[in-house]
């Protein structure tokens, strides 16, 4: 034990920033927020005293009758069974939201680096105006478009009336809804699998193509046999983070869609915002939210990276 | 720029190895190397319109931001109408989006040198060192960036209520730090490992302690590594807005990310200030980003993939 310290006291010296931040600032909170999904904490009954101004100026404090308690596992009873909230809908959504998302995103992300990993006149123009997307902050790319989508004077349903239809109420159906924000998300994250599988695609040595081709491959066989396997290591990362993130984006959804029509289209991460901190502000339930979505995300990943071990390959 | 490119002008070395490879392969099979031209024509018509789909909705709302109000309200679709600078000049002394934009720049600012500050050692540690917690200090890296919002938010704003911090800048950069040390953390371990460890060790036999490497050798070297890291982190919290919508409750004390959506009300929205107030917002945002991006994918790619 003491050698060990002796070791390694510069290593934990460099560490212990970091981990006192971590500590204070994530996992004190986490703590609470687990304990929190526990009680029925809301606004009403959050304070633990009450205090009264006394004549002499003084102020008495006494317990809140009200004071919010522990509750056990009502919380979880009530989301789960739909009793309080709308779980299963928002789940729905947020399912065909990161699914829909990031199957675009990695599929345009991947037909366009293989694209532009190629030689020819232009990559390089290319390149940068198709990265444009990602450096308009995310919520201003979500207002850019609302605008487009609006019902009344925005640039689609113009187009469309000019083509002859009619314009669509986008924001009166769940679908037509949901599919504004995914189409705005898309458009949000195609650069950064771009970017990454164009990595990916660089690193794969230039050998194994030309093997590929003495051995009379064609071009959709070196695809399949070459290109995909090279890129696994890529792959598989930037797919778990494009999960992870779309699955927790929250701005998109909160400006484009705005839960709108009668939060059908929200999904988990903006209902657990909108349960906190609009109406009456129910801290207990967005937190029994917060909860369940981080035991999703957790067992996903972990799936995720067992089905990746059992391939031959570990992050 | 024509569409039609001689498909002969790559590499050298593959150009050799092309030729070589002609003689003994079937002839039907196509190399890597050649390009039909209709299959050049189809790649600049796909890139071409990928790109018109990438710059559309922010080149529309550049134009918009031109426009009068009236005409913004026109369902028929125009570019340019009697370009004013007039939605600029409201939205820069008529509403209080200065103030929201210097509260942003506090707090990213803020936010930037706290998470570098306190990420740096911890990165240099991980790429350099063998350490009992090691392994399980990177799965929290990797664990935090899973965090959901809603995990935290509430917790911290309970908390920040009882310290009476809400509605200041500085609850906003203590909940952008939960991410941002992190993040930082894991992008400049990923620096750190592409600098030779034969510089730590030339330094040891000079004399210096871990220490003394650190900051001596190693940091001077990670510059890039540090601007990059430090470019995102400011954009990130420059970008943000669930915390800020919740936090912040005053009108001057909002952030951009809460601030803009003052601007366009459930009802009569008001497109014209909305649309020029984005373009204010973007502009630095993408200035720092296209400094920035060359090296960031490296980074976020780095650390999960060698982990």
């Amino acid at each position: 034990m003491r050698k060990s310290f002796d070791k390694h006291w510069y290593a934990w010296a460099m560490v212990l920033p970091t981990v006192a931040v971590l500590g204070v600032l994530v996992l004190a909170p986490l703590v609470q927020g687990v304990y929190q999904s526990f009680t029925d904490l809301n606004e009403s009954n959050q304070r633990s005293e009450i205090c009264k101004k006394t004549l002499g100026g003084g102020e008495t404090c006494s317990p809140n009758p009200k004071a919010s308690q522990f509750v056990g596992l009502d919380n979880y009873v009530d989301v789960l069974t739909g009793a309080q909230g709308h779980f299963w809908l928002q789940f729905t959504n947020t399912i065909v939201w990161t699914v829909a998302c990031v199957v675009f995103h990695y599929g345009i992300g991947l037909g366009l680096a293989v694209m532009l990993n190629r030689s020819f006149r232009g990559r390089g123009f290319y390149r940068v105006a198709l990265i444009v997307p990602w450096a308009v902050p995310a919520f201003v790319a979500a207002f850019a478009w609302r605008f487009l989508f609006d019902e009344n004077f925005g640039l689609i349903n113009a187009t469309l009336r000019a083509l002859g239809g009619s314009g669509v109420s986008w924001f009166d159906d769940r679908w037509t809804s949901l599919s504004t924000a995914i189409v705005a998300n898309i458009w949000l994250g195609v650069p950064f699998m771009m970017v990454a599988i164009l990595g990916g695609l660089q690193s794969i040595p230039g050998d194994l193509y030309e093997a590929a081709e003495m051995d009379g491959a064609t071009p959709w066989q070196r695809f399949r046999n070459v290109t995909l396997p090279g890129l696994r290591p890529v792959s598989s990362t930037v797919i778990l983070l494009g999960t992870i993130w779309t699955f927790n984006m929250f701005p998109i959804i909160y400006f484009v869609t705005r839960g709108q029509p009668a939060g059908e289209t929200e999904i988990l991460v903006t209902g657990a915002f909108r349960a906190a901190f609009e109406g009456i502000r129910d801290y207990s339930l967005a937190a029994t939210y917060g909860v369940l979505i981080l035991s999703i995300l957790i067992v996903y990943a972990s799936i995720y990276r067992r089905v990746l071990k059992t391939q031959g390959e570990v992050f | 720029m024509s569409s039609i490119t001689p498909p002969v002008i790559v590499e050298t070395d593959e150009m050799i190895a092309g030729a070589t490879a002609k003689d003994r392969r079937a002839p039907r099979v196509r190399r890597r190397s050649d390009r039909s031209v209709g299959a050049s024509v189809a790649l600049h018509a796909t890139l071409l319109l990928a790109t018109f789909i990438a710059l559309f909705p922010m080149a529309w709302v550049v134009l918009s931001s031109f426009k009068p109000a009236s005409e913004i309200r026109r369902s028929d679709i125009q570019f340019v109408v009697d370009p004013t600078l007039e939605n600029y000049r409201k939205v820069l002394f008529d509403t209080n989006f200065p103030t929201w934009f210097l509260n942003s720049l506090v707090v990213a600012a803020f936010t930037m040198v706290i998470g570098i500050a306190m990420a740096a050692t911890a990165g240099y540690a991980l790429s350099r060192f063998n350490f009992p917690g090691k392994r399980g200090l990177m799965w929290v890296f990797l664990i935090t960036q899973m965090f959901p919002v809603a995990i935290l938010i509430v917790p911290i704003y309970t908390i920040m209520a009882k310290a009476g911090l809400i509605d200041t800048k500085a609850s906003l950069v203590i909940a952008y730090c939960t991410v941002a040390v992190p993040f930082c953390a894991w992008m400049l371990r990923g620096y750190f490992d592409t600098i030779p460890k034969e510089l730590d060790e030339a330094a040891a036999l000079d004399g210096l302690g871990p220490f003394g490497t650190f900051w001596r050798v190693i940091l001077p070297l990670a510059r890039p590594g540090l601007a990059v890291t430090a470019f995102y982190t400011f954009l990130t919290a420059w970008g943000e807005v669930a915390y800020a919508i919740a936090f912040m409750q005053s009108d001057d004390h909002y952030t951009l990310g809460a601030g803009l959506q003052q601007f366009v009300p459930q009802f009569s929205p008001r497109w014209e200030l909305l649309t020029a107030g984005a373009v204010l917002i973007t502009i630095p945002a993408a200035i720092v980003f296209f400094f920035a991006q060359k090296h960031l994918v490296a980074g976020l790619t780095a650390g999960g993939t060698k982990g």
